[in-house]
């Protein structure tokens, strides 16, 4: 084979022009999704030096629905099933910072019994949406079981829920003044006893994924977010705590009755996506102590939803109100002009805030590797685009 | 996702739009509002920062309690400081808005953003910010920009959100962006930007995020584009 040079001087000879790589050339621009089974609805442009992503432009949207603007055209009330449509496995959470910001603009007061089930109704919430994700994560590292077990152990809590709302999954349970029914006959043995099933589980999740070697291999020390960078990046939930912030706003600005429960907030300090896989886990366990005190403390009877009028209503004002959701802190800023239907409805939802890990992370990082750390962010499109 | 656009349509109906803010300003100046301090315009300088009388025997923590909006009585002393720091350093360039329990609201005028969201962040320690909201007021022929700031390493401030707001033109929606000072709002920017055509100086992208890629109308979260058949 002739060698290089010689290969030049026949083609100079032929008058061919010499056009060196570039190092553009080497780059390949990938489209990840949204079709892509990796990325859910969403998508997001890599560019690929060989193995190694150099560039992410995330590119979300593709669920956009609207949210904000629908609200403007709805009364308080109306509002509610439609708020809840961009995360479905986790509505009572997006539904209770709603109410908690109406009922702070027309001063509706919710009675006691009505908080304590609405907290109950949205930690079984976090536990369905956190099975869910916990499902995916699983899949998507390869580990079927993984997709199994959760999905499966989910229904546990859909049931719960469906006897308490009615419906298995868009409950619109929460509403400004409380919820709309009250607990059914037993509910509370049902759920104890299904708690006690389900940490038993969680004990087997950990032998079967966590301290799962390959697991470990595939997710320790892939995406390191360093505290500084994700206080930087206003990341939230899950991915704030994996990197040894303790925040939770059940802890730093309790809600309704969540002052009067004895939890901890889980974080760890790995900053990998191991961390940002566990904190989640570490999470459903807190939360099995956090329903079973609040099915202790809960008064054995009385009111569950203040007595509203027919369009609630408040003064002029704003209301700025977060609740700890499964992807961290979702917030609601209303503002009233004083009408039935709110001025302005601005959500302020975790999977939004986290997108921007998602470039900081992927660059850098093997294309191999962009499962693990997109999924361990907890990110849930149709929430983000709303 | 291109099928969004079919149920629009663009009606330019700028006048007498049927959504219309009682107080032309900021609506803080409810009679009964016994949190806010200071009811005027914004531009017009704010005088009534003192301290409410008594304010001194109050907790300065910011405990769960005062959460519950019965209990509005209450001086939230621990926001008053911030907020007196705030105004001690910049003087009438910051106007605040009101003072809640957990929650202070300043509005500044677009050219002194950036320094004032600096001071914060390096002096107050609001390390990063939540949320970006712009809303639009037809009436006032101004838009409003808030950044929700809140902290993350000072634990005194963890629960506390702190909104800076500025208003900008309408028709001529322009502002400096705070990219340069909070990292964290690059993408809820660029969202303002689409939603509500506030050009954001700085900010690398003013570019479309989640509308479709032909969107050729109005930014939908102008008052005057009408959700088709609504």
């Amino acid at each position: 084979m002739a060698n290089l040079e010689d290969q030049i001087n026949e083609s100079q000879k032929a008058g061919l022009e010499i056009v060196k790589e570039s190092d553009e050339d080497r780059l390949m621009t990938l489209s990840v999704g949204p079709q892509h089974p990796g990325s859910g609805h969403f998508r997001f442009t890599v560019k690929v030096d060989g193995d190694y992503i150099v560039h992410c432009d995330p590119d979300p949207g593709y669920v956009h629905r609207g949210e904000e603007k629908m609200t403007e055209y709805r009364n308080f009330i109306q509002n509610i099933p439609h708020l809840e449509r961009p995360v479905i496995h986790d509505s009572n959470n997006i539904t209770y910072s709603y109410s908690l910001a109406v009922e702070e603009l027309t001063g509706i007061e919710v009675p006691r019994r009505g908080q304590f089930i609405r907290a109950i109704a949205s930690e079984l919430n976090r536990q369905v949406y956190t099975l869910y994700w916990l499902a995916i994560y699983g899949i998507f590292l390869g580990h079927s079981t993984m997709f199994m077990w959760p999905t499966g152990d989910r229904e546990l809590f859909i049931d719960l829920l469906e006897a308490l709302t009615g419906a298995r999954v868009t409950h619109a349970f929460n509403i400004p003044g409380g919820v709309r029914n009250d607990v059914p006959n037993g509910f509370k043995d049902r759920c104890l006893r299904q708690i006690a099933y389900y940490e038993k589980r969680l004990k087997e999740y950990e032998d079967i994924f966590y301290n799962n070697p390959l697991v470990r291999q595939r997710t320790e020390g892939i995406g390191i977010l360093s505290k500084e960078d994700a206080i930087r990046l206003g990341v939230t939930g899950s991915v704030l705590r994996a990197s040894g912030v303790p925040y939770d706003i059940r802890k730093v600005e309790p809600y309704d009755v969540y002052n009067e429960i004895d939890f901890n907030v889980q974080y760890m300090k790995g900053c990998d996506s191991f961390s940002r896989a566990y904190v989640p886990f570490l999470d459903m366990k807190e939360s099995c102590h956090i329903i079973r005190q609040l099915l202790d403390k809960m008064p054995a009877s009385g009111e569950v939803r203040a007595k509203l009028q027919s369009n609630p209503r408040g003064p002029p004002g704003e209301a700025y109100r977060r609740v700890e959701s499964g992807r961290g802190a979702l917030g609601y800023y209303i503002i009233s002009d004083g009408s039935p239907k709110p001025y302005r409805v601005k959500i302020s939802v975790g999977s939004f805030r986290n997108m921007l890990a998602l470039p900081h992370l992927l660059v850098g990082a093997k294309m191999g590797d962009m499962p693990v750390i997109y999924w361990a962010l907890n990110y849930w499109p149709v929430e983000a685009d709303r | 996702m291109n099928s969004d656009r079919d149920h629009y349509n663009n009606t330019n109906n700028t006048s007498g739009t049927k959504s219309d803010l009682k107080h032309s300003t900021h609506y803080g100046s409810e009679p009964s509002d016994a949190d806010h301090v200071s009811g005027e315009a914004p531009g017009t300088p704010s005088s009534s920062l003192k301290p409410a009388s008594g304010d001194g025997s109050m907790p300065s923590t910011s405990s769960p309690s005062k959460l519950s909006r019965g209990v509005a009585e209450l001086v939230p002393t621990f926001e008053k400081r911030i907020a007196v720091e705030i105004t001690n350093k910049f003087g009438q360039i910051v106007q605040v808005i009101f003072i809640k329990p957990l929650r202070i609201k300043i509005a500044v005028e677009p050219s002194n953003i950036v320094e004032v969201a600096t001071f914060l962040r390096d002096d107050l320690g609001f390390d990063h910010a939540e949320s970006v909201a712009g809303t639009d007021y037809p009436k006032d022929n101004q838009i409003e920009v808030i950044y929700h700031l809140g902290s993350y390493s000072k634990v005194e401030l963890t629960g506390h959100v702190l909104s800076l707001t500025t208003r900008t033109n309408r028709d001529d929606a322009s502002l400096p962006s705070l990219i340069s000072v909070y990292k964290s709002v690059e993408y809820h920017e660029r969202e303002t930007f689409e939603m509500l055509g506030v050009y954001f100086e700085g900010h690398p992208r003013n570019e479309r995020f989640l509308l479709p890629e032909d969107w050729a109308d109005i930014p939908p979260l102008r008052k005057e584009f009408k959700i088709k058949g609504r």
